[in-house]
């Protein structure tokens, strides 16, 4: 594997400008003092109750990721150049889906294969020809991305369905600012709490109807959902209501919520529940998390689901790789973040060269997240790799390939003091009737283990705080 | 041919449950084939119905009945003028290219036993009409065609094709499945079967009943085309198209969070003598 | 706000109250067991202990006859039993769960006193304990109420979250003075009170005790302690917070405040307040004239009903 470019450190042992301060700092520090701040963390991570559940793990219910006490930083040049490549990806994306769901030109163009739009499970036939409030489908999305160099930012991965992950950028900076406050006199740090804010008037912005103050409720699934610590805690960031799927009926429809003092119409519903719990008259009939009726005031226009039903189709791992495409189509732009190379295994020239070079390449499931189902083929053994090829041939269409980066490194408190660890960064952008608004930053996630190039939380990957600065 | 059609459902509740929004799919579509004379939706309870049409170009009702109550009843009756067009489908309403209705679903699963059923079907030709046929032919002569729940839960295509027999519902996902499978865009109907010999028609088909469920699968030249796979026969003037979807999930006549169903259904010609072809289904 | 909502606060609160309650009661019943029987120390005081609690057929389908109830299973049945609802651990448990579910209607001071203690409550060992780890765990769980109490006073809005909370707790509480009452009456009798001797004071003291109001009860009649006078500072005497005239006052003040905040009232309002009228308007003469344990088992009942009578106007 090709060496991994440190944000902290050049080739050459001498420190990047703007972690010159960072880094003084960090050696002056003696280390005792570092693990009692990293306890600390710990201590006010567990006390404030922010966990998550990691699907498949008995007896650890709640668990919490590991929080690293060193931040990442990003100049305000490399955030400039994010920032808009973000904007027109999620740009491009909104015009995309409206598009599936409408006149197809995409389709018709030839640009992207029909079969990847109408056998893709996360198509939903029941958004066809529907308008939705503001033709705004992505309020709220994240998208993943990796470093290789100074210069290069690679898109890779787009969330476009329910992302999450904010509450910890929020309560990373609070844990930072109340435990290194001097760090931050010593630092032009770009605020982030300005994010519920943010959130709140973009909800807003996309009520169906003007006239009265729209009223805006987070959809949970419920306590026992991995993300319901962020579930609650936006809802407490914004002061609005946290329902779940019961609090809610739907009659002629409109969307009310039970209260105390009888119903109250809902206009604007920020749901964490995937689409197939939604309604289940409409979707899986099963579904006791869901709001019958649902759709049928959607449908109506008469209340705005964020984000809209049917954004999947954009963001499995088989359309990623026609991104670039589907940006030129729609903007008439060249991507000003590149896509990584990706072999789509449904191809059989890609297939062929997919199976030619699996010790190299990272393969993932077009469906997959939270890296389950993945093979990193130059971590994996023979036996690994032997068996994900007999997978990969029964069903090629369900996996793409990708070179394995070399994701950048960061400082990271390990055991034995600070080392280089690799790390992705995943920013909100958030979409409203009125304009887009992205904090800056987002959130940087860390693999923990030494050389370990996955990163996601389920697989015991860690976060930082992001600092972009300021000047 | 005319024919006259009743269809009751009774959904039952929690006793004292309130606002309970329920979804009806049960206003037929008038296409060359069938044209409706008069239609009418009936219900226990007061409420607004507006229709709205699904994706797949259905009509469809959502309403709420506000309760407290421990069931509906709702009532479809009207009347339908059809002429046999040999099953070939012109004027329906489609709301998706016909590429759409290769899509699997849960309940049209290409599993491998249905796969290897499908692939001993195939001819080695390239004549889709030719093909479904030979699907059709083959499908009628593995799976028996089962009295019983028209539209209840019907069988998966995998279920019915293990079972080796299934109701109307179940040989219509084996059909849609496997035509898929072969490339061929196919989708589930529901809807109504008049009796074909109005002295002879009860007898006939006692326990089956009114309400059926066929397939249409695609063939280039010459469009929708219908195959009724339980019967070996393809569409003729005593069918009466209620709803198209993906499977019989998509075409349900009532979908709400309630417990129970019944359902009454009635077709009949309404020229000849009063015959009815009825079915009672629970589920 | 949600019905949901106020429905988890209301319950949350009372689960805290029935926690600190059992906790009283486990004290008093360890306390009295001993104590010699001829001062008042009796065999069958664990049987009394699970009937207070209200989990009687619980308590005999798992460990037989109650009045072979033993000391180390009636603690473990009370205290950290899974299969009883309302152990003390299950009590933490549902608050906790229901903290969750509203975390959003608490302030962060209510949370992290429900957090800690269920953090807390892993600490304990999951066997039998000895007489000081236990008493070590009733302390721990008297001052997570206190705590808790202390934390929704100090911190939150006075609004409707805030009067939700506190009808459960008082209607709980009320509740379970009123079991208190409904075990022991037969000691408040007067028929017993010829015997007027040390059987009968330990017995006093210890209802006194299971509500913590031995101190206090010489301070509001400068007197030796009497059954009727125990009867009524646990009954009408609107001095004494656990007494059922104070619950009573608390929760139609706490109930009126909602129908004026929402502009309408139903029939919680008028049934909170006509039960407050009829503890305002009694004496205890007159309440064992009548009949006492006819009057508390009314009590219990009609308190059930207002219960239920909130749960259909508001939380549903």
């Amino acid at each position: 594997m090709p060496h991994a470019f440190d944000e902290m450190s050049s080739t050459d042992g001498s420190v990047r400008p703007a972690y010159e301060t960072l880094q003084r700092w960090l050696a002056s520090v003696p280390q005792d003092v570092l693990d009692h701040r990293r306890k600390e963390a710990e201590f006010i991570f567990r006390r404030i109750g922010i966990t998550f559940a990691v699907y498949g793990e008995q007896n650890a219910q709640e668990r919490l990721i590991p929080f690293d006490i060193v931040p990442r930083i990003i100049t305000k040049d490399e955030w400039g150049t994010l920032s808009k490549g973000l904007e027109q990806r999620v740009k491009a994306l909104n015009m995309y889906i409206a598009d599936v769901y409408a006149k197809r030109e995409v389709l018709k163009a030839g640009v992207v294969p029909e079969n990847l739009v109408y056998q893709n499970p996360a198509f939903r036939p029941e958004m066809n020809g529907q308008r939705v409030p503001h033709d705004l489908y992505v309020h709220i999305a994240g998208i993943d991305i990796v470093r290789t160099d100074p210069d290069t930012f690679y898109v890779l991965e787009d969330n476009a369905r329910t992302p999450s992950g904010v509450s910890y950028m929020l309560e990373n900076r609070e844990i930072m600012l109340r435990l290194f406050p001097e760090l931050f006199s010593m630092h032009k740090v770009a605020p982030v709490d300005k994010y519920g804010d943010d959130l709140l008037a973009t909800l807003r912005s996309l009520a169906p109807h003007g006239g009265h103050e729209p009223n805006v409720a987070i959809l949970t699934p419920g306590i026992y959902n991995s993300a319901y610590y962020e579930h609650s805690f936006l809802a407490d960031k914004l002061g609005v209501d946290l329902v779940e799927g019961r609090d809610l009926f739907v009659k002629d429809a409109v969307v009310y919520m039970r209260t105390t003092e009888g119903p109250k119409r809902v206009d604007v519903i920020y749901r964490r529940l995937d689409d197939d719990f939604l309604d289940p008259l409409v979707f899986r009939r099963d579904s006791q998390l869901g709001v019958p009726g649902l759709m049928s005031a959607y449908h109506a226009g008469n209340v705005t689901l964020t984000n809209a039903v049917g954004t999947g189709v954009a963001d499995d791992k088989a359309v990623y790789s026609y991104m670039p495409d589907i940006i030129r189509f729609y903007l008439g732009e060249e991507p000003l973040l590149p896509n990584v190379p990706t072999w789509r295994c449904r191809e059989p020239d890609h297939l062929k060269y997919v199976l030619e070079h699996l010790p190299e390449l990272v393969v993932k499931e077009v469906h997959g997240s939270g890296g389950y189902g993945m093979l990193v083929g130059p971590a994996s053994d023979k036996a690994q790799i032997e068996k994900f090829r007999a997978k990969l041939v029964a069903d090629p269409a369900n996996f793409i390939a990708q070179p394995t980066l070399a994701l950048s490194t960061c400082p990271t408190m390990v055991e034995k003091g600070v080392a280089p660890r690799h790390v992705d960064l995943r920013p909100f952008i958030l979409s409203g009737s009125d304009k887009v608004r992205i904090v800056p930053g987002g959130l940087t996630r860390v693999a923990m283990k030494e050389g370990s190039l996955v990163v996601n939380s389920s697989q015991g990957g860690g976060t930082k705080d992001t600092w972009v600065l300021d000047a | 041919m005319r024919i006259r059609i009743r269809h009751e459902i009774t959904q039952r509740f929690d006793p004292g449950s309130r606002n309970m929004a329920v979804t009806v799919r049960l206003t037929p579509r008038s296409h060359e084939g069938q044209f409706i004379l008069r239609w009418t939706l009936d219900l226990n309870s007061d409420c607004r119905l507006a229709a709205q049409e699904d994706a797949f170009g259905n009509l469809c009702h959502t309403f709420s009945v506000d309760g407290p109550t421990d069931h509906l009843s709702v009532v479809a009756e009207g009347e339908v003028e059809t002429q046999d067009t040999t099953g070939v489908m012109h004027g329906t309403v489609e709301r998706f290219p016909p590429s759409l209705f290769l899509r699997q679903t849960d309940l049209t699963e290409a599993t491998p036993a249905v796969v290897a059923f499908a692939e001993g079907a195939r001819l080695t030709e390239d004549d889709p009409l030719g093909q479904l046929h030979a699907l059709m032919v083959a499908l009628h002569e593995t799976v028996e065609e089962q009295e019983g729940p028209a539209l209840g839960g019907p069988l998966s295509a995998h279920a019915a094709l293990e079972a080796g027999k299934a109701c109307s519902g179940g040989i219509a996902h084996l059909f849609t499945a496997a035509a898929r499978h072969l490339g061929l865009p196919a989708r589930h109907i529901s809807g109504y079967l008049a009796p074909e010999d109005p002295e002879e028609g009860e007898a006939k088909r006692e326990g089956v009943g009114a309400a059926r469920h066929w397939a249409e699968a695609y063939a280039p030249k010459y469009g929708w085309i219908s195959f009724d796979a339980g019967r070996n026969l393809c569409g003729t003037e005593h069918y009466v198209r209620l709803a198209v979807a993906l499977d019989a999930m998509g075409v349900a006549p009532l979908r709400s969070a309630g417990l129970e169903v019944e359902e009454q259904v009635s077709a009949l010609d309404s020229r000849g003598p009063q015959k009815l072809a009825q079915a009672q289904s629970q589920n | 706000m949600l019905s949901r909502t106020a429905d988890n606060l209301y319950w949350l609160t009372r689960y805290v109250e029935r926690a600190d309650c059992l906790a009283r009661i486990l004290d008093v019943s360890q306390r009295l067991s001993y104590t010699p029987v001829t001062y008042g120390g009796s065999t069958n005081e664990w049987a009394s202990a699970v009937l207070t609690a209200g989990c009687e057929d619980e308590f005999v389908a798992r460990y037989g006859p109650l009045e072979d109830a033993k000391e180390e299973d009636v603690v473990s049945f009370l205290a950290f039993s899974p299969e009883n609802s309302s152990s003390i651990r299950n009590c933490f448990e549902v608050a906790r769960t229901n903290a969750r579910s509203v975390r959003t209607a608490l302030t962060s001071e209510m949370w992290d006193v429900i957090n800690s203690a269920w953090i807390e409550l892993q600490s304990f060992p999951n066997r039998a304990l000895t007489r000081d780890e236990l008493s070590r765990f009733l302390a721990f769980v008297k001052e997570t109420s206190l705590r808790f109490d202390g934390a929704t006073f100090r911190t939150m809005l006075r609004n409707d979250a805030y009067w939700f909370a506190r009808s459960g707790a008082q209607l709980e509480r009320a509740d379970n003075t009123a079991r208190i009452l409904d075990v022991k009456y037969h000691v408040l009798l007067p028929e017993k009170e010829h015997v007027g001797g040390p059987l009968d004071y330990f017995q006093w003291a210890s209802i006194l005790r299971s509500v913590s109001a031995l101190t206090a009860f010489h301070w509001v009649y400068r007197d030796s302690v009497k059954p009727w006078l125990v009867a009524d500072l646990l009954i009408l005497n609107r001095q004494m917070p656990r007494s059922l005239a104070a619950c009573y006052e608390q929760l139609a003040r706490n109930l009126d405040d909602i129908a004026s905040a929402y502009g309408r009232q139903g029939p919680s309002q008028r049934l909170a307040r006509s039960m407050q009228a009829r503890l305002t308007n009694r004496t205890i003469d007159d309440i064992f004239q009548h009949g006492l344990h006819e009057f508390i088992s009314e009590f219990i009942s009609d308190n059930n009903k207002l219960g239920a009578e909130i749960t259909e106007q508001y939380l549903t």
